[in-house]
């Protein structure tokens, strides 16, 4: 029992001193200050300035989870279905941008769209417009970096159920004469069903805590939730609501969580 | 049988896939190699500047020293941490283990933005006690990046353990060997390279992280993502493309070295 002790106690004491004690005094931030009682989370909930922003958060976060899935199915599908040099090709396309640093990858996004960026470079020497268009600090910009960000994420759970569908299936309803484009919508996509689910709620988990990415390609312009907590305590301090806020999305993410494990611990079965 | 391959629809579209995802890593090039002070392509004019500025200011040179320092000293602790829980699971198997697994990847789970608030929390109160461990100083910085990535370790380290044969620690065991002789003699050994693997999967996440860090430091203590964050933050510094361009460029071999040896070692299996 010594072993024990020696062994596992470290890891649990150090998360458990510097993870969970100070989660649980966030907490209590959140019912306590400035006053006691519910009165930070009646506020969160219904101050139309932090209601839009949840929105906001809600809304982009729809988008991109359904851009990131949807794009990510196409590459991951010639990823393990192409032909091998397809498959080198496209692997260097996921793994590149997925270990490259997020800040990187928003810089790219700047250089990309800002008014003397690439595009507008080129569509200038085009002569299709005049002056520049205002493609970042606004909502399209956030769009776009985050779903670049997240469409490496949803690759993995889709490639782990495209690589787990029964091949013999596949041929049998191409030996029984279905088209390609039927074998595809009503055969070999209902069976990656499942990939698609924990893909859609993987990434939507990541989005909604997202910070830099929007703060970068917002501009300020708009405000999702992460970074409203970071204002709420570096600009403006309002500890409980900050808290509040925080207690809320940790809630909504555990909740998505349980639905995945889930959905997963069915499957297993 | 033959397989059925995408077609070329498919094909097409994974270009226009492919190149969303490129095409921003490539747009930093030119960027980097213009003569103004701000984020602009070369007008015919090249320049070096801004690779020259990140060589010799020496704040771009401390901020790497700090976050190499950071990365290799939280790495470390995170994996000894880890390999301890994770030896002391397989080996005892004790009640509730889900459960604390559970509890050890929680930080990998959060919102990231809760997870740094909680922190920043924490080390403001420790701040009253100490100034090592403190916030906006090293110690705390590494303290804040071990919570991070600790759930990353045990992940990896956990796989390598499921990985070995039990067999060899229970000969070990009814041989008389006693638990650090297994522990050293016989786990350890075979699972080096699952240490490494766990050891440079935390030293990249630390070097690569931001959020945590933009809320546990503020003028003292800066780290190179967090230097990069000022430069885009206020005026874009176009030092800030030299430096993606570099990173990427490194990232870039790695991966494609790694890619090229897997497939030399798939030819020699075959």
């Amino acid at each position: 029992m010594r072993a024990y002790l020696f062994l596992i106690c470290p890891v649990l004491l150090f998360l458990g001193g510097s993870y969970l004690l100070p989660f649980l005094g966030i907490m209590q931030l959140s019912f306590t200050d400035p006053e006691p009682g519910l009165g930070q989370y009646s506020h969160v909930l219904s101050d139309p300035l932090t209601l839009s922003v949840i929105w906001r958060t809600l809304r982009i976060c729809v988008i991109v989870t359904a851009v990131s899935v949807a794009a990510a199915y196409i590459i991951t599908l010639l990823w393990v279905r192409g032909r091998p040099l397809v498959r080198s090709l496209t692997e260097l396309c996921i793994m590149i941008p997925f270990w490259i640093s997020v800040l990187s990858r928003a810089f790219g996004w700047m250089s990309m769209l800002s008014n003397r960026g690439l595009l507008n470079t080129w569509l200038k020497d085009l002569g299709l417009i005049e002056t520049s268009l205002q493609l970042t600090r606004n909502e399209f910009a956030v769009i776009i970096g985050m779903s670049h960000y997240l469409i490496p994420f949803a690759v993995f759970p889709l490639a782990t159920a495209m690589r787990n569908v029964d091949e013999r299936v596949l041929t049998a309803a191409d030996g029984m004469g279905a088209s390609r484009l039927r074998i595809f919508w009503q055969v070999f996509l209902p069976m990656t069903a499942s990939g698609i689910i924990g893909a859609t709620l993987l990434v939507f988990v990541f989005s909604v805590g997202f910070f830099v990415t929007p703060a970068l390609l917002g501009g300020g312009q708009s405000v999702l939730i992460a970074e409203l907590i970071y204002l709420w305590i570096f600009q403006i301090p309002q500890w409980g609501m900050a808290a509040a806020m925080s207690v809320i999305l940790m809630l909504a993410v555990g909740g998505i969580l349980v639905l995945l494990m889930r959905r997963y611990g069915e499957m297993a079965k | 049988m033959t397989k059925l391959h995408p077609g070329r629809l498919a094909t097409l579209l994974t270009a226009l896939v492919a190149l969303f995802l490129l095409m921003p890593l490539i747009a930093v090039v030119p960027v980097s190699f213009t003569s103004r002070r701000y984020l602009s392509l070369p007008d015919g004019k090249y320049s070096l500047r801004h690779y020259q500025a990140l060589w010799e200011d020496p704040e771009w040179l401390s901020s790497f020293l700090t976050s190499v320092q950071v990365g290799v000293i939280a790495s470390l602790l995170a994996v000894a941490l880890a390999t301890a829980f994770c030896i002391g699971i397989w080996m005892l198997r004790p009640r509730f283990s889900g459960l604390m697994t559970g509890f050890v990847l929680l930080p990998m789970v959060a919102p990231p933005v809760v997870s740094s608030l909680t922190l920043y929390f924490f080390l403001k109160k420790l701040s009253e006690w100490n100034s090592l461990i403190a916030y906006d100083s090293l110690g705390g910085v590494i303290l804040a990046h071990m919570v991070m990535i600790v759930p990353y370790a045990v992940v990896v380290v956990m796989v390598s353990l499921s990985q070995i044969d039990r067999r060899m620690d229970l000969a070990a065991q009814s041989m008389g060997a006693s638990v650090p002789t297994r522990i050293f003699g016989v786990i350890l050994p075979n699972i080096r390279f699952g240490l490494l693997g766990a050891f440079f999967l935390c030293f990249l996440l630390s070097w690569d992280e931001i959020g945590v860090t933009l809320f546990v430091t503020s003028v003292e203590t800066i780290t190179l993502p967090r230097r990069m964050w000022m430069g885009l933050r206020d005026n874009v510094d176009p030092s800030i493309a030299a430096l993606s361009v570099l990173l990427i460029l490194v990232v870039s071999l790695l991966v494609i070295a790694r890619a090229l040896l897997l497939m030399r070692k798939e030819r020699a299996a075959r």
